[in-house]
């Protein structure tokens, strides 16, 4: 019994280290493409690693088109999204938790329907629309629509809130505090690890996406660095390693971020599964 | 003295009216970013949409209404519409069952208390935290028919892999294999689930002398069939949402092999500035996604298993 026991776990382990190996190899294949020499980018068969390492491959890549251009507007839409949705979406959720309303349980239901609805439908009008407001081709197209509240985010926050004891409000109420003073003083800090999450998702979200940038940036100028790459990668279409390198580096802001909040990412992602 | 009375009390009263009407507008208040986002952002664009999706709209130029003209024109007349929808169905037909079956698995190995498991958990869930684009480059770099490592890899063990991403036949494969990449929030999301069935169950399973398959088939899955359909329906709409993927691993290609609905639309829309022609075909998007998420949930009364159901029963 014992030993069809070690059996088996012997062969969870030898499983996961070989199903481990399969997920890292792409990452171990950029990281060493991206350090070869040209000579060794075409060369049959290819070898694991390089015989030279060519870290100047980073720099000479990253110079070859304007990224740091890019990686200032990634990390303007990035910053300023995420301060919008923080903002936006816990005050739309402290209203949706705290108060009673006309009209409030079918405008969540509403609310949790536009999580249903994909982006193709609305991209074509919404282009339209930005286009008239002039937004097109500005960063304004992706940053102001971040400051009216996500609903995956209010959804989270209130279902937070709700779980807070109502009671520390009216203890605040009869100290004379306001509704505004109660939400801000009260509620923000102890909804803190929920705004962590959040700004942890949307810098994520905002610093990877493409078809954004895509759709309302035409300006090289105005480029995110996931466009810049995409583009970068059209022009230099052999030029695989510099394609690696910039790859790595972009992805380096999300790696290290979910390295930082693993366990936060992790709860995060398993809360929403199970509502 | 009276009317001084009076004049004191008046203005009060109205102020207590005021302070009332007043507090019934706060939560509006909060809620408003939220209110006037969904009317500007969503439901403006959703009608819009709708509406010239019955015009002929070109970005520039003179508008025409023209009835269903969009909607038959795809169906008899676009032989790209059906192609690009066969393309996404063979896609979904591959990806769904293998991305739920994949990530089911790995939550499974997680789950069987084995010393750093979630150093292994951060191995399978790291691929979903880059960017589309990046996970895009990096695939292209793995699949390429002569320098890449996965068929450098594959002529060690003797197969002669094919051409990739030139490959009519294996481009969507390899489409198929990259986004399983990211498999990463669904194995969580399993993960959760299994952590919530009861570890009593096995043991009296184990007890009773059943093996581990019938373990799997009748606690494991009968138990998260709620965690099952959850996951089956963001694949879905996951599925024929796939747009980054195509743009930049393959631009649709070969031959248009790989020519996602979504690219599709995009194409129609900003590539020929067809606006009305494209939300016609982004609303048939929508219906055929959301179609397709009601009968999996319409089927799912057969198959998923709710516990407070059979609590009601007791």
């Amino acid at each position: 019994m014992k030993g069809k026991k070690r059996l088996q776990k012997s062969f969870v382990y030898g499983l996961l280290i070989a199903l481990s190996l399969l997920f890292l190899l792409p990452f171990f294949w950029m990281v060493m493409t991206s350090l070869k020499g040209p000579e060794e980018l075409a060369q049959y068969p290819p070898k694991l690693f390089p015989s030279e390492w060519h870290f100047e491959n980073f720099a000479k890549a990253w110079n070859s088109q304007p990224f740091n251009v890019f990686l200032v507007n990634s990390l303007i839409v990035t910053a300023l999204t995420t301060i919008g949705q923080i903002i936006s979406s816990t005050l739309v959720a402290y209203g949706f938790a705290r108060f009673k309303f006309k009209g409030r349980d079918v405008l969540f239901i509403i609310l949790l329907a536009t999580m249903m609805i994909p982006w193709d439908v609305t991209m074509i009008p919404q282009y339209m629309e930005f286009n008239l407001f002039g937004w097109i081709n500005t960063l304004k197209a992706l940053i102001i629509p971040s400051w009216f509240g996500s609903a995956f985010y209010i959804f989270l926050l209130r279902q937070f809130i709700m779980s807070i004891p109502k009671e520390l409000d009216e203890a605040a109420r009869i100290d004379g505090a306001n509704v505004f003073q109660i939400y801000y003083k009260i509620y923000l800090p102890l909804v803190w690890p929920v705004i962590v999450l959040i700004a942890v998702f949307n810098i994520l979200g905002s610093w990877n996406d493409y078809l954004g940038p895509l759709i309302f940036l035409n300006d090289q100028s105005k480029y995110t660095l996931t466009l810049g790459l995409a583009q970068f990668k059209g022009v230099h279409d052999v030029n695989t390693n510099g394609i690696m390198a910039v790859t790595f580096l972009i992805s380096i802001v999300p790696l290290v971020l979910f390295f930082l909040a693993q366990k936060k990412i992790v709860e995060g992602v398993q809360t929403t599964g199970l509502k | 003295m009276k009317s001084g009375l009076s004049a004191s009390i008046t203005p009060s009263s109205i102020q207590m009216k005021r302070k009332k009407q007043w507090s019934k507008l706060i939560p509006y208040l909060f809620v408003a970013p939220w209110i006037i986002g969904f009317v500007v952002f969503t439901l403006g664009p959703l009608l819009f949409s709708f509406v010239i999706s019955f015009f002929d709209w070109p970005i520039v130029g003179e508008k025409k209404f023209i009835g269903f003209s969009n909607y038959t024109t795809m169906f008899t007349n676009d032989p790209m519409f059906w192609h690009s929808l066969w393309v996404t169905v063979k896609f979904a037909l591959f990806f769904v069952p293998l991305n739920i079956i994949l990530a089911l698995l790995l939550a499974i190995l997680l789950n069987q208390k084995v010393k750093g498991s979630s150093l292994f958990r951060t191995f399978f869930y790291v691929p979903s935290v880059i960017s589309g684009v990046a996970l895009a480059m990096i695939w292209g770099s793995v699949f390429d028919g002569e320098y890449g490592i996965l068929n450098y890899l594959l002529s060690l063990i003797g197969i002669e892999g094919p051409n990739w991403l030139n490959s009519t036949s294996w481009a969507l494969v390899a489409m198929v294999i990259a986004s399983l990449w990211g498999q990463g929030t669904l194995m969580l999301i399993f993960l959760a689930g299994l952590k919530n069935i009861p570890q009593d169950l096995y043991e009296a399973a184990e007890i009773d002398g059943a093996g581990k398959i019938f373990q799997f088939f009748k606690i494991t899955v009968p138990l998260l069939s709620p965690t099952i359909l959850f996951n089956l329906i963001m694949t879905i709409i996951g599925a024929f949402q796939q747009l980054t993927l195509a743009l930049v691993l393959t631009g649709g290609g070969p031959l248009q092999s790989t020519y996602f609905y979504a690219m599709y639309v995009y194409e129609n829309a900003f590539k020929y500035f067809k606006m009305g022609y494209s939300s016609a075909n982004a609303w048939i998007m929508f219906l055929i996604v959301l179609a397709l998420t009601l009968l999996v949930f319409k089927s799912s009364s057969t198959w998923v298993y709710y516990e407070n159901e059979v609590k009601n029963d007791k």
